[in-house]
């Protein structure tokens, strides 16, 4: 086997925020079939918050390529 | 993976040193120039910025040469993307939104037509996938959002909204304010420019290895070719699905750009 020991850093830096987006898209979904008067509001609000969940790991995949 | 199209290529066996990843992304210059002791040297990314560059300023230029009350085509487009923006610098930032609607609808384009060069035929490269661009552009957001909040409250009165944000027990400070001065002025700017940057760059490994595939397992005969048939039914995927991340980070950029500003203009 060869490779870089990198990729399973990533692989590993994934699991957490890939939690974390599944929650925010889940409990987004539901307040929105829930009250869809509201969905505007709610997708600004789900993305914000997607693109701080996403920044770990899109620093795990640079750091991959970087360390 | 890229092991893997490396050995079909060379029929069986690949023994020699793969490039690194960084090949796919570093052109020669084209036309070398330098000022300064700085390296300005013209290479394919700068092309493709400038042709970018050029093509939607003119789509733009030829959408408000001569407005009409009732638009024509190319009108009625340039207006759809400028009241996007305005239906987003209204619901974030409120009323005050409309002074940073320009500026706002600059990045936006700006940032989509760097990236749509990643699934354009001929060019195929986004010069977003250089850390420059990113870079720059987070700058641009940096320095209008602490500039805006410095002319809102003044020098002390931004740091100190940001810094010692009120309603904390006094020895908490201690331990906040180093966070606060580092989510707000450094990882602000940083995790917009490593975001773009990011998805840039995935994306274009992804596109690229999708139609490597396709170029070596294609021809190869008896049983590689499926492999190849494989790569053709994805490309298409693919590029739709980078379409659907192009317009997402070019949205997403603009939005969080409208959010620190919103967060300057209101204090803690």
């Amino acid at each position: 086997m060869e490779g870089s020991i990198n990729v399973l850093g990533y692989a590993l830096a994934t699991a957490g925020p890939g939690i974390g987006l599944g929650l925010v898209i889940a409990k987004a979904i539901e307040s929105m079939a829930r009250q869809p008067e509201a969905a505007g509001m709610v997708r600004t609000t789900m993305f914000i918050g997607v693109a701080v969940i996403e920044a770990l790991a899109l620093l795990a995949f640079v750091l991959a390529f970087a360390l | 993976m890229i092991n893997v199209l490396a050995a079909a290529e060379w029929g069986g066996e690949f023994e020699g040193v793969l490039d690194p990843i960084n090949s796919l992304f570093d052109f020669p210059p084209i036309f070398e120039f330098g000022l300064f002791g700085l390296d300005l040297s013209i290479n394919r990314t700068v092309l493709i910025a400038w042709f970018m560059m050029a093509l939607v300023g003119g789509i733009f230029a030829l959408a408000v040469r001569s407005p009409q009350v009732v638009p024509g085509k190319l009108q009625a487009f340039a207006e759809m993307v400028v009241d996007f923006i305005r239906t987003i610098a209204s619901e974030i930032i409120g009323p005050r939104g409309t002074r940073f609607v320009p500026l706002l609808t600059t990045i936006f384009v700006g940032i989509f037509a760097l990236n749509i060069a990643k699934i354009t035929p001929f060019l195929m490269l986004p010069p977003t996938s250089r850390i420059a661009w990113p870079l720059f552009l987070a700058a641009i957001s940096w320095l209008v959002f602490v500039g805006v909040g410095i002319k809102e409250h003044g020098f002390v009165g931004y740091l100190g909204s940001i810094l010692f944000p009120p309603g904390v027990p006094k020895p908490l400070y201690v331990i906040l304010t180093p966070i606060e001065f580092l989510s707000n002025l450094v990882l602000r700017p940083f995790t917009l420019a490593v975001r773009l940057f990011a998805n840039m760059v995935a994306g274009h490994i992804l596109v690229v290895i999708t139609l490597v595939t396709i170029h070596v397992f294609l021809p190869s005969m008896p049983v590689g070719w499926m492999v190849g048939v494989f790569g053709l039914v994805a490309a298409p995927i693919v590029f739709g699905f980078e379409l659907f991340i192009i317009g997402l980070q070019a949205y997403i950029f603009t939005m969080l750009t409208a959010v620190y500003i919103s967060s300057s203009l209101e204090g803690h």
